[in-house]
């Protein structure tokens, strides 16, 4: 027993080891730097992270997060109890392939195809007559979000919504059910999990995306993850390396406040889905 | 990058007892089919249309030669390369080793693989460069020096490998977690072992043939994670693909707007390709029951 648990540290030995180094030593070194003023410990990065623009931009970014986590979860929703409640096989398999990779077509290309089509020179703002710069504001970049977070959450909810048995509501109806009865007491409470943990992984996406909105906007929008950018790079004074870090802990507590309810709840949903 | 990726399995619904049409399903189909085709036929009439000179394809053709283009490409690809064989060569015995000897390791395996999702990329980039900073200073009088220094190489930055398979590791834990369970590894093991394998045998003869599927799946999400990563390697200032097409938009728009249409491109037939491996893993598995 003995020797078998030594060989099973043996094999696990070069992943721990890697990321101890890879994963622990940046953590650390975040940590210590969001502590540390000209050489000595204080708070006084944490508390300037969270005074005037840097808070400004951490409050839209949470914002902007939010919107596009709710509008995608209703839309996407809607969407995924169309695609599983459809006739035709072949649309359904179409619409979740697409899913698929409309998910996972996010960053740059996606900034690109939003400005070729509602940009300034855009195709479609031209004949729209759209005032000039309107892609480039807090709803355009809901609007851009939204191409990658609506997919999201048709993958998030489609096995869930598969998961709703005929007979659930057969055994409502019989009991003298109403839909909305059916809806409210039966259905959602069994989606609540899986549409709460798709809320939560389409926030975290929108929340950490920097690709998308620094080929958009650049500085336009306020965003944390560009004054993380702008502080790193030295756009801005010498010393301000230690309040990117202080922000980016500051994302990392958001991030991790928002993981912790999701992690729970992705285990209990997945009960539903076999 | 998205956590899901569309193979979730959704089985055919069971034949609707009701007939009457539902009006709201059109409706929904057809608002979707408007934002989501708009942007993809206005982003393809952007790259062929140019006010004054008509359509053509030059925006495609100009790829191969636009300055910077292989390079840059050949840079993601190699890093791609890299990131697989190293996420996988620390990955698989990782787990193969908690699954037989250690179970208790498991929750802190899981734990570690998931680190990677919580915490945003921009902020792991931030804590690299720091880290990479404070390490040429401190390591300066030292012989790790030389290392520290060969890793942020520009021609092959070796620090891009090492963050990205941190970022890949949940997404490869995952399709081989999900591998691993279709096998009943310590028979596998245990047979092998009887008949005098040695270990590296038995890894390579044995374990992975089974795992093949899953092996490449990781590959195929590896490399398309790789290939469209932007956040990590503008900020250590590396210049691979995505970092090119950023570059090169502010002088040649059409030019950016066709590698962004043809990358949407390769992300569906990578997934096309995942979901056929996928697809005969789950035939051959429902055949054996």
């Amino acid at each position: 027993m003995n020797r078998a648990g030594s060989r099973g540290w043996l094999g696990a030995l070069p992943l721990l080891a890697f990321f101890a180094l890879v994963f622990g030593v940046p953590a650390v070194a975040l940590v210590a730097g969001a502590f540390t003023a000209d050489g000595r410990p204080s708070l006084s990065n944490m508390s300037q992270s969270l005074q005037g623009g840097y808070l400004t931009a951490m409050i839209s970014s949470v914002q902007l997060s939010g919107v596009v986590a709710l509008v995608g979860a209703v839309l996407g929703t809607f969407l995924a109890y169309a695609i599983v409640t459809s006739r035709f096989a072949l649309l359904r398999e179409a619409v979740l392939t697409a899913s698929g990779v409309l998910a996972n077509f996010g960053g740059v290309p996606l900034a690109f195809f939003w400005i070729a089509t509602l940009g300034n020179s855009g195709v479609i703002s031209g004949l729209m007559g759209l005032p000039s710069g309107s892609l480039y504001t807090f709803w355009g970049l809901v609007v851009v979000y939204l191409y990658f977070a609506v997919p999201l959450m048709v993958l998030a909810m489609a096995p869930a919504l598969d998961g709703l048995r005929p007979q659930w509501r057969e055994a409502a109806a019989n009991n003298g059910a109403t839909t909305w009865h059916y809806w409210r007491f039966v259905a959602l409470p069994v989606l609540a999990p899986a549409m709460l943990g798709g809320v939560v992984l389409l926030f975290g996406s929108a929340f950490s995306a920097y690709a998308t909105a620094n080929a958009m906007v650049g500085s336009v929008v306020p965003l944390v993850t560009l004054k993380i950018a702008a502080a790193l790079t030295g756009d801005v004074l010498i010393g301000y390396e230690n309040i990117a870090l202080a922000l980016s802990l500051d994302m990392i507590v958001v991030a991790g406040l928002v993981m912790a309810i999701y992690l729970p709840l992705q285990k209990r949903s997945s009960r539903w889905l076999h | 990058m998205a956590a899901l990726t569309g193979l979730e399995r959704v089985s055919a619904p069971a034949p609707a007892a009701r007939t009457r049409p539902r009006v709201w399903r059109g409706v929904v189909f057809l608002l979707s089919a408007v934002y989501f085709l708009i942007p993809l036929g206005a982003s393809l009439w952007y790259t062929i249309y140019t006010p004054g000179s008509g359509v053509s394809l030059a925006a495609y053709g100009e790829l191969l030669t636009a300055e910077g283009f292989l390079q840059s490409l050949a840079l993601s690809l190699g890093l791609a390369v890299a990131t697989i064989v190293m996420v996988l060569l620390l990955a698989l015995p990782a787990m193969l080793a908690v699954r037989l000897f250690a179970p208790r390791l498991r929750v802190v395996m899981e734990v570690l693989c998931t680190l990677p999702l919580v915490v945003p990329p921009i902020t792991f980039v931030a804590g690299i460069g720091t880290s990479l900073r404070t390490g040429t200073e401190v390591l300066a009088p030292t012989p790790f020096w030389g290392t520290i220094i060969a890793v942020q190489n520009p021609a092959f930055p070796v620090v891009l490998v090492l963050a990205y398979v941190v970022l890949v590791l949940p997404f490869v834990y995952r399709s081989l977690d999900s591998g691993l369970r279709t096998m009943d590894v310590r028979t596998l093991v245990e047979a092998a072992r009887n008949l005098g394998a040695s270990w590296p045998y038995l890894l390579f003869r044995v374990i992975v043939p089974n795992l093949r599927s899953a092996l490449a799946s990781a590959s195929f999400l590896t490399l398309a994670l790789v290939l469209g990563e932007y956040t990590v390697a503008s900020l250590l200032g590396y210049q691979p693909f995505a970092v090119w097409i950023v570059t090169v938009s502010g002088s040649k728009g059409q030019l950016s707007v066709a590698v962004s249409i043809l990358s949407l491109v390769l992300i569906w037939l990578l997934l096309l390709a995942v979901s056929t491996v996928f697809g005969r893993q789950r035939f051959g598995k429902e055949k054996g029951k």
